[in-house]
């Protein structure tokens, strides 16, 4: 397991009759951004505490970077970085001052954490404003400011319980970038709470899906749209009638047409080749511009996930 | 731990100062004018040498500790920075220790600044030729009794604290067992028998002023040993994050 940031066996963790956390088995290797992509309610936030030893599971045990989340917890947080649920800034403390603080903690000396902070805070263009308030510092600002505290310390594990929750389109998207830039050039393993799948789409190389506590699938995106999600083939064209699509409906490797007058989208049992299609659409009288051949997106590979055994 | 224990007394000692801004550091002057300028020039010379008054510095150091304490797990919670502190590397005993320590350095702190500045100001409007000062008995009194007073002020509130949703319901809980406290002690002081009263007087006026001030700071030690211990079990992280 040494190769392994994370490792959970039959994970539970119980509120009452609530099962928060169900038999999680997970295996996150060291340098990889984790995404744990799960609705609101999932289980996510109880992971990454039960993982950061704030919470005892019910059964079943976890090792974060080796060490057992119940008895060496102080290990994993010695370790670790985190933004939880709440971005935990000290509103009432300037942006220096509040990574001054965990730079203490940390115990940086003086002269790295310095220069640490003025790395991380102009990183994400924030040294300018560095003695203001963050009390009066909009969300994203915020969120940024304790993403750079997370990192501080170069911990080899950083926990991110749903970054860019409550952000505008666009101060989300810049975050991302930044923490996708931060991220690799820290080489740092990510744990990433969301279930934002633009999110988990851009940043992550492996993800696991969880829903009601439960682990339903686990992959890098690619693998999980080629294994859950259904192939499918797009076409761009013209003349496309209705008996057009009559021979298309006949042909035993398709399972589902949609059409537009100048779109045919087709769901398949498996990835066959688009040739003889392309065939049977030009020998029916239509006339094919562009095919695009590809899986499910992940958003449907999540909601078909999300979807299953209800 | 020591280097931990500071590190949260610097953050939560910034925090404090910054709190309520301007008026808060005038609220501050206020209580340093009342306590260090308008009762000793009131009381005069007694004010360094009537020995009753040591009750002020019991008082003192539990009012100030009273307006901070409340805030120092209850305002974590309430902000939302209190399980990012947790997952932090910290110990348990460096937050808790950390968070008593800036209530007691603040109390004391404060509480000496007035007994200092009330000596100035007995000194400028009664001069005499010489300056006057407490009797070594009554100032090593002071010196410990507002010390564990404030220890006592800040362990009981750390323990409310940690178990209030919000600094004002922390507030109210002690304010409301500070007062209780003082009734109890007024009222069971008031409701023993004469004869018991009586004697307690009589071997009072026969033992000295070193030795009763002894033996109060010995029950403040016990009490605020006591607190100290309830809040050590009573701080459990998980315990922290479900509240």
């Amino acid at each position: 397991m040494n190769n392994l940031a994370i490792y959970t066996e039959n994970l539970t963790r119980n509120f009452g009759i609530v099962q928060a956390v169900d038999h999680l088995s997970l295996e996150v290797p060291r340098g990889v951004i984790f995404g744990f992509l799960g609705p609101n309610g999932a289980g996510k936030t109880t992971t990454i505490r039960l993982l950061l030893g704030l919470l005892e599971p019910s059964q079943g045990k976890a090792e974060v970077m080796n060490y057992d989340t119940h008895t060496q917890a102080d290990e994993i947080r010695l370790r670790s970085g985190a933004l939880l649920e709440h971005a935990g800034i000290y509103e009432r403390l300037s942006a220096e001052d509040n990574l001054e603080y965990y730079g203490r903690i940390w115990r940086l000396p003086a002269g790295e954490r310095s220069e640490r902070i003025k790395e991380l805070l102009t990183h994400f263009d924030l040294w300018e404003r560095r003695k203001e308030t963050a009390g009066k510092w909009s969300k994203g600002m915020k969120q940024k400011l304790a993403i750079a505290r997370a990192l501080l310390h170069h911990p080899a594990l950083v926990f991110l319980d749903e970054p860019t929750a409550g952000l505008d389109p666009i101060s989300a998207a810049a975050l991302r970038d930044d923490l996708a830039t931060l991220v690799a050039r820290e080489g740092v393993t990510v744990f990433l709470n969301t279930h934002n799948l633009a999110e988990a789409e851009k940043l992550c190389n492996l993800v696991g899906v969880i829903r009601q506590g439960k682990l339903m699938a686990v992959g890098n995106p690619v693998e999980l749209r080629a294994k859950t999600g259904v192939p499918r083939v797009e076409f761009i064209g013209k003349g496309f009638h209705e008996s057009v699509i009559a021979s298309l409906q006949a042909h035993p490797e398709i399972v589902k047409v949609e059409h537009t007058d100048d779109r045919i989208l087709l769901e398949l049992h498996s990835s066959i080749s688009t040739a003889p299609l392309v065939n049977i659409l030009v020998q029916a009288g239509a006339e094919v511009e562009e095919v695009r051949k590809g899986n499910a997106s992940l958003e449907e590979v999540f909601l078909t996930l999300m979807e299953e055994e209800k | 731990m020591s280097a931990d224990i500071l590190t949260v007394m610097w953050k939560d000692l910034k925090e404090t100062l910054s709190q309520g801004g301007g008026r808060g550091r005038f609220g501050l002057l206020i209580f340093a004018a009342v306590f260090g300028v308008f009762l000793p020039v009131q009381a005069g010379i007694a004010w360094l040498t009537e020995p009753l008054l040591l009750v002020y510095w019991v008082w003192i150091p539990l009012f100030l500790v009273s307006t901070v304490i409340a805030d120092s797990f209850a305002g974590e919670r309430e902000r939302h920075t209190l399980e990012t502190l947790l997952a932090s590397r910290l110990s348990d005993r460096a937050i808790l220790l950390g968070k008593i320590g800036v209530a007691v350095v603040y109390g004391w702190g404060l509480s000496i600044a007035c007994v200092l500045l009330g000596v100035v100001t007995v000194n400028i409007a009664n001069w005499q030729g010489t300056v006057l000062f407490y009797g070594w008995d009554v100032f090593v009194g002071i010196l410990f009794i507002s010390l564990l007073g404030s220890g006592l002020a800040s362990c009981a509130g750390v323990l409310v604290s940690l178990r209030a949703a919000t600094v004002r319901q922390a507030q109210q809980t002690l304010s409301i067992s500070i007062m209780v406290g003082f009734f109890i002690l007024i009222f069971g002081l008031q409701a023993l028998p004469q004869e018991w009263r009586i004697m307690v007087t009589a071997g009072l006026s026969r033992v000295s002023l070193g030795f009763i001030i002894a033996v109060v700071c010995i029950i403040l030690l016990l009490i605020d040993v006591a607190l100290l211990a309830a809040a050590a079990a009573r701080f459990k992280r998980a315990r922290l994050i479900l509240d």
